[in-house]
């Protein structure tokens, strides 16, 4: 460890690092726009100024930018000294001469970077007394709003959309003092991870437009630690609340997760929960009712019935488990199809065994090859692509500076030594997708055929098995694919559900156990569809086909259908099939669907923002979110809190206490072995530091004594949280809380998210205490294969028949983002893709109707022609409306 | 659409550098040549050729102040405004200019003929003042010779 | 008095063609390295003879060659490159080589490359020197023809191409990386030095950027020898020098003169004095980066370490003479006007500091000058000095400003007293 002097005293710090890191590491308040933890130093901005010496007898020293410097043992620095100091002022000086100082009707006061290193340098008088230059704004669509007046300069917005995202229609413009942040012209950013740009911006420039939209202060939100519920990627948020309504949604840091970025649909899909389409009030028959007629109904059909409950791959493993428990294993089903379900399976075991670590984003941002076997995960798990685009451009600039050492933060010089290498990745998907363009490799092929290439791959690393009938140029591929593999060091290997063919899961498993014997050590990702669809596929509940066997064979059913809507993901006719034989329907939900519509009693169900819970990501990682608000409506609970007041009244004690959180998670752990450690992902409901809980308000949060000063002129008693260790008001524990609860990044100086610096044990590194959540996947009960050999046969067209499989969309595929206008708004029309054969000899054009004939169901859509899929293959947009209950994965009549 | 003859020369600029969008600027050059400024459309035209984003192009194109964003006249009279032509009285000459064309720096005379526009230093400061009429060089010019040197190109 | 560089040039303008380079003993040099010199020999002579780059910043020739990788571990494609984008206000040299003699240039690429071993060669010309293009792209193609360029010249296993690369503007591109930006079609924003280009340069690959001035000598010292370049100057540093004057002098020009004439004999001998009626108030020695010298220094020698023991730079060896009559306040806003406006907008203290001075001394000029604006001027003076801001252009763009206010300090009093420019 490097040992480095600051103002004359002496500091260990870690090698490798610049000296900005260095000193923010150390505790400093040293100020900075240009350099981001995430994308490096470039030198642009000149702010992060110190003084350096060559050593302890030189007094006069030389001014440095600390993140353009690597530390070096012995190094002699000075933050405090004059020059620099003075220097530091000047470069906000300078910064202001341009800038509209509109602080306050500008959306990032209060929590603006700018701001705060302001107050840092000690800037506070404007010297510049000439006409301002201002710019013309532009319109960037629904999500972000652009102010340029407030610009810097920093170039971070582009090197985040352009470099780090690999978007294409934001840049820089123009030179001199003139430089313009923006796109070519007026338009909606495209890239979906252009939400970014409001916290990588130090100032307003770019600000969340659906927060303008319901405005409030940083300082003024309520806010919690929170999970986001649109992918199985499981990226840590912070969600605010003002006047009872969601406002907006933030990045929470987590290194193993999603570093300091959220993707759009993450960002801006939480409109869902100020709906107008949310269940507010219990209904029996239709009928709204309260709370004592719902009870007294329940009475009557929960009990002399027998009981099935069907868990959902969205709600927590609260409300899942809660379910399970009230209606005992047996008769615990899941909302998916058996096929679908052996995917789940498959996937739980292979991780369960323990066999291959499974890979978290920073692992895939680390890795150095990745191969991608039949996921489109740009549109499924956005921020995993996110994740392998760093993989693969960190790959490319480690592989240019072996022989011109330069350190990996010197972003600029990296970058011109790299040029245009990358790092290996291999796409193989069914059809293009948005990662081809960094890939070494694209395959598209029919799900079978990139089992096999798989399988082929696997077996030139380590040959395991014999295969029979491969096309050489298969061979050949997948020996160029091995060979480069059999280079690196930590490949990953990610695949998902959506090719809906168990064999690519087993052959993304060969290649990675292949790697394993080869002595590399490499990770796995498996894609699944939705938030909690991993911990529902490890709660090993029954497939759908059993409930709907069971209710063809038991008269007498009460089914409790929890936060699903059957009808999206099964086909229609089975859904009706089985509700109709149901004599009760107990449905939960948040928001009305074509589900909660047959509900004999619907219940409503809070939403993240109103309620506590825990999902478990792809990564097997629980992880919990917490209630940010206490709705007004009184109605709006938990499932997890209904459901256990059912149970309560079955065994008599209608009367009783709701459960607290706490007691949940430990029948969860107690009664399925799976779960065990599940209740570590966030401190209990007991936690307290120093007798204080931690506040989900600032100590600046404004306006208690008035907001409710309508209703009732005194200041009503917060309400307590039994279920966890945060409060509802802005009293208690000032300090670091725990990881994985922190409401808010704050800290005196820091009131931007880059505050965030002051909760990390080392800048861009793990969080005090360990990044947020727990692990599930580690025990190895060993009943797994060494490899699987049985590799499917060739994929062959079939006479008028297709193989229907998804198209996702990160905006549209989504169940509860749509209910966001920006969503909605950026979703594609539905449509069916074939490829141009397939049309050619359908005798249809894009645009032409031709509708899909299943077994139960009939679909029509507007064709669109997809150069690169495979023929025989059909292709449907996945989740868009008219896209409900398609059997994915099965094959298909299309008629014009 | 790019022409045949842009696109030639495009393609030849693209064969002596290493990737396509090496050769951004020459495409600028070459398609401002024939079209005497670069349009949105010529903006979108050379990014689909070298398979770049309008916005890449442009930020390009937008850097350099000889890549011409606007429409501009037939002839651009380009008038030296760095220090040897000050001193040498510059000033009087964009003034005759000023009061002949009608136009002030960076703007094109209402017959579209002329415009004119600032220069750094032309590197001929010894006969100073200078100032560059498309192509050809003018070096310690007067007041009195303007006429006669305007008159060239019509 | 020996002039190497521009004896041959031509005094009716036309450009030396290659016939008439040969026959003034042209490529001889490049015979001589290719058939008997080895890169490293080339590379020795070039460090001997002591040439100092005549780009500005007067950095060793032969060090920085000596950067560049060699062997067989090196990179395969490595660059050379003229940096012909002469755009510094003040500054006229290397056009009179351009247009007079490109084979000179084009022959010192060639040994320069040689040296480096580079096989790909650019000269970087800015857009103005319409007349440079022409001649250079014709001697270009004259030496291709002669098999001076192209595979395997002069049947030696060195092979070397050459492009002529004319710019859109913007001096930004002078500077050697953000040149290497522009030659990648890219926006000419300087890159981070480390790494230097000698080993990462023009696509990540070694290249060296000289100036064309410099380029120029490598024949002659290899025809010559080092110590015959050594011989040719007056002062410490070797080799001759093109000198220029501009402003109000009586003769006005550029002269290849010894290294180390004095500013004295500049102004007076070769520029033949100030014009009637005009006292000289100060001048800048190299080009509109370099800090003002006045009357007391007409003794100093124009030689990197003697103008710089005086308190300015060699620079590009250009003098801009300020008269009497010239505001200091009007000049210096010319200047700073030039630099904010080229400012690449990459880094704050210049891309904002740079339009204040600008203003600053433009409302000095227009009467609205207050009793700050001097230390205003000073304070930016000093804090967009070398190594705060990203690139050298901004304090290039100090030296005159700081000089001025030192030696003219009354000028910009005056100004404000006056609430106007007295020389108006
Ligand atoms: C803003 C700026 C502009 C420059 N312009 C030129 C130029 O036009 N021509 C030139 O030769 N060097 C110019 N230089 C210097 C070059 O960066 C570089 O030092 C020079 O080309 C090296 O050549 P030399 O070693 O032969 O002097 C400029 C430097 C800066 C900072
Ligand atoms: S818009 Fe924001 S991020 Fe972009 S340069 Fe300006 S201040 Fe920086
Ligand atoms: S943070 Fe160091 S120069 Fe911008």
């Amino acid at each position: 460890m490097p040992k480095i002097f600051i103002d004359n005293t002496s500091y260990e710090v870690k090698a490798g690092k610049n000296v900005l890191e260095a000193c923010l590491t150390l505790g400093f308040d040293l100020p900075y726009f240009c350099w981001h933890p995430a994308m490096g130093s470039v030198g642009a901005c000149r702010q992060c100024a110190v003084k350096v010496y060559k050593d302890e007898n030189d007094t006069s020293g030389k001014i440095i930018m600390s993140c353009m410097e690597g530390v070096r043992d012995g190094m002699h620095l000075s933050i405090d000294d004059k020059a620099a100091k003075a220097f530091r002022e000047q470069v906000i000086e300078w910064l202001m001469t341009n800038h509209p100082h509109d602080c306050p009707v500008c959306d990032e006061g209060g929590s603006c970077h700018l701001q705060d290193m302001t107050v840092m340098t000690g800037h506070d008088y404007r010297r510049y007394d000439y006409k301002k230059r201002t710019y013309v704004n532009q319109y960037l669509g629904p999500f972000i709003h652009h102010e340029m007046n407030r610009c810097i300069q920093c170039y971070r917005c582009v090197r985040f959309y352009k470099d780090y995202a690999g978007g294409k229609d934001l840049n820089v413009f123009a030179a001199h003092n003139h430089v313009y942040f923006g796109r070519e012209k007026d338009g909606t950013l495209e890239s979906p991870f252009s939400g970014n740009l409001a916290e990588v911006c130090p100032t307003g420039v770019f600000t969340d437009k659906t927060l303008r939209q319901h405005y409030t202060r940083k300082w003024d939100l309520t806010s919690a630690p929170s999970v986001c519920q649109h992918c199985s990627v499981g990226c840590n948020t912070i969600a605010g609340e003002r006047y009872g309504g969601l406002r907006n949604i933030v990045n929470r840091y987590n290194a193993e997760v999603n570093g300091y970025f959220l993707c759009d649909r993450g960002r801006f899909g939480y409109e869902f929960v100020n709906s107008e389409n949310r269940i507010t009030k219990p209904q029996v028959m239709h009928q709204a009712v309260d709370e004592n007629a719902l009870m007294h109904h329940l009475e009557t059909v929960l009990t002399n019935h027998s009981l099935i409950g069907i868990g959902s791959p969205r709600a927590s493993m609260e409300s899942n488990f809660a379910l399970l428990d009230l209606v005992g294993k047996e008769n615990f089903f899941c909302g998916v199809y058996n096929e679908e379900m052996m995917l789940e399976r498959r996937i739980t075991d292979i991780l369960d065994s323990g066999k291959i670590p499974v890979a978290s984003l920073k692992q895939i941002e680390d890795a150095d090859a990745v191969v991608i076997l039949g996921e489109d995960i740009w549109n499924t798990a956005p921020m995993m692509a996110l994740a392998v685009r760093q993989s693969v451009m960190k790959t490319g600039g480690r592989e240019a500076t072996e022989k011109t050492p330069m350190p990996e933060w010197h972003e600029l010089a990296v970058k011109e030594l790299q040029q245009n290498t990358k790092g290996f990745m291999v796409n193989v998907t069914v059809t293009e997708t948005s990662l081809d363009e960094i890939a070494s490799l694209n395959i598209n092929a029919a799900p079978d055929d990139i089992a096999r290439l798989g399988f082929a791959i696997a077996n030139h690393i380590h040959p395991s098995l014999e295969l029979k009938n491969f096309e050489e140029a298969v061979l050949a591929k997948a020996k160029t694919i091995a060979d480069e593999l059999l280079k690196c060091s930590n490949p990953v290997i990610i695949t998902g559900t959506s090719c809906y063919n168990d064999p690519v899961l087993r052959a993304a498993f060969d290649i990675a156990a292949a790697l394993k014997a080869a002595g590399k050590a490499p990770a796995i990702a498996f894609v699944v569809p939705e938030c909690n669809s991993m911990g529902l596929a490890m709660m090993r509940g029954h497939a759908f086909d059993t409930a709907v066997r069971r209710v063809n064979r038991e008269p007498n059913v009460t089914a409790v259908i929890l936060e699903q809507d059957l009808y999206r993901n099964l086909p229609a006719g089975i859904v009706d099939e089985f509700l109709s034989k149901c004599r009760n329907i107990i449905v939960l939900d948040s928001l009305n669907n074509a589900t909660t519509e047959k509900a004999h009693v619907l219940i409503p169900a809070s939403t993240f923002a109103e309620g506590d819970g825990t999902l478990i990501s792809y990564e097997g990682r629980a992880q919990r979110y917490y209630q940010v608000y206490v709705p007004d409506n009184k109605y709006i609970r938990e499932s997890w809190k209904w459901l256990s007041r059912m149970k309560m009244i079955i065994s008599g004690k209608a009367n009783g206490h709701d459960p607290h959180h706490d007691s949940v998670i430990s029948s969860l752990e107690t009664a399925l072995r799976q779960f065990a450690g599940i209740s570590a992902a966030a401190p209990s409901s007991g936690f307290s530091i120093h007798g204080e809980q931690i506040p989900r308000e600032p100590h600046r949060y404004s306006g208690r004594t008035a907001m409710l000063a309508n209703r009732n002129v005194s200041e009503p008693k917060p309400v307590a949280d039994g279920d966890s260790p945060l409060s509802f008001t802005m009293e208690g524990y000032q300090g670091t809380p725990p990881s994985s609860a922190i409401p808010f990044f704050w800290k005196p100086g820091w009131n931007s998210p880059q505050a965030v610096n002051k909760y990390q044990q080392e800048i861009g590194g793990d969080l005090i205490g360990g990044n947020p959540g727990v692990r599930l996947f580690v025990k190895s009960s060993g009943n797994m294969p060494e490899f699987f050999k049985d590799y499917p046969e060739h994929f062959r067209e079939r006479q008028n028949k297709w193989l229907l499989l998804p198209q996702s969309h990160v905006f549209g595929s989504d169940e509860l983002s749509v209910y966001s206008a920006g969503i909605a708004g950026r979703s594609p029309e539905p449509y069916m893709g074939l490829s141009p054969v397939d049309a050619k000899m359908l005798d249809v054009t894009e645009g032409s109707q031709v509708t899909i004939k299943s077994e139960k169901e009939e679909y029509s859509f507007p064709v669109k022609i997809v150069e690169s899929l495979r023929n025989g293959i059909v292709l449907v947009s996945k989740g868009l409306p008219g896209t409900q209950g398609m059997s994915w994965g099965n094959w298909v009549e299309l008629a014009k | 659409m790019l022409t045949q003859s842009e696109i030639k020369e495009i393609d030849h600029e693209i064969g002596l550098v290493p990737y396509k969008k090496a050769a951004l600027i020459e495409s600028l050059k070459i398609v401002q040549k024939h079209r005497g400024w670069i349009s949105n459309e010529s903006v979108t035209e050379i990014a689909d050729y070298l398979e770049l984003s309008p916005a890449e192009v442009d930020s390009v194109a937008t850097f350099y102040n000889l890549i011409f964003r606007k429409p501009v006249g037939k002839h651009m009279i380009l008038l030296c405004d760095s220090v040897s032509c000050y001193v040498m009285g510059y000033q009087k000459i964009y003034r005759a200019l000023n009061e002949k064309l009608k136009i002030k720096f960076g703007e094109t005379t209402t017959d579209k003929r002329f415009t004119l526009l600032p220069n750094v230093c032309l590197g001929c400061c010894d006969r100073a003042p200078a100032l560059m009429v498309d192509e050809d060089l003018y070096r310690d010019v007067t007041i009195e010779q303007l006429d006669q040197i305007l008159e060239k190109y019509v | 008095m020996e002039r190497p560089l521009t004896k041959d040039i031509k005094s009716d303008g036309s450009y030396l063609n290659i016939k008439e380079y040969e026959k003034a003993g042209g490529y001889a040099a490049l015979r001589k390295v290719i058939k008997g010199m080895s890169p490293a020999e080339v590379q020795e002579t070039v460090r001997a003879s002591k040439l100092k780059g005549r780009g500005g910043a007067g950095f060793s020739t032969g060090m920085k060659w000596s950067f560049v990788p060699m062997g067989e571990d090196a990179p395969k494609t490595k660059y050379l490159i003229c940096n012909a984008d002469e755009m510094e206000p003040g500054t006229f040299k290397d056009r009179v080589l351009l247009e007079g003699n490109p084979h000179q240039l084009i022959e010192g690429m060639i040994i320069a490359s040689y040296a480096i071993q580079a096989n790909i060669s650019y000269v970087f010309l800015r857009w103005a020197y319409r007349e440079a293009a022409r001649v250079i792209q014709k001697s270009l193609n004259e030496a291709y023809e002669a098999g001076y360029l192209g595979e395997k010249i002069l049947g030696s296993g060195f092979s070397l191409h050459m492009h002529l690369h004319t710019g859109v503007g913007r001096y930004m591109c002078g500077e050697e990386t953000a040149l290497l930006n522009a030659l990648e079609g890219k926006r000419a924003t300087p890159r981070a030095k480390p790494p230097f280009p000698q080993v990462s340069g023009l696509y990540g690959k070694p290249t060296i950027v000289n100036n064309v001035e410099t380029l120029c000598c490598v024949p002659h010292i290899i025809n010559n020898g080092p110590q015959w370049f050594i011989g040719l100057s007056k002062s410490e540093d070797s080799g001759t020098k093109i000198y220029g004057v501009s402003g109000k002098v009586n003769r006005p020009g550029a002269w290849e003169l010894p290294m180390g004439v004095t500013m004295g004999e500049l102004i007076e001998e070769y520029a033949g004095g100030m014009k009637n009626g005009y006292k000289l108030k100060g001048a800048l020695p190299g080009g509109a980066s370099t800090d003002f010298l006045t009357t007391e220094h007409m003794n100093v020698k124009m030689d990197f370490n003697s103008v710089a023991a005086a308190g300015s730079r060699l620079g590009t060896g250009t003098m801009i003479v300020m008269d009497d009559a010239t505001c200091p306040v009007g000049f210096v806003h010319n200047l700073q006007h030039f630099f904010a406006q080229e400012s690449c907008g990459w880094c704050t203290p210049c891309r904002e500091g740079l339009p204040w001075v600008e203003k600053i001394l433009l409302s000095l000029e227009n009467g609205g000058g207050k009793e700050e604006d001097i230390g205003l001027l000073e304070m930016h003076g000093q804090l967009l000095g070398p190594g705060n801001t990203f690139c050298a252009l901004a304090p290039g763009a100090m030296e005159p400003l700081q000089s001025a206010i030192k030696y003219f300090k009354d000028d910009f009093v005056e100004h404000i007293k006056k609430r106007g420019c007295p020389y108006n």
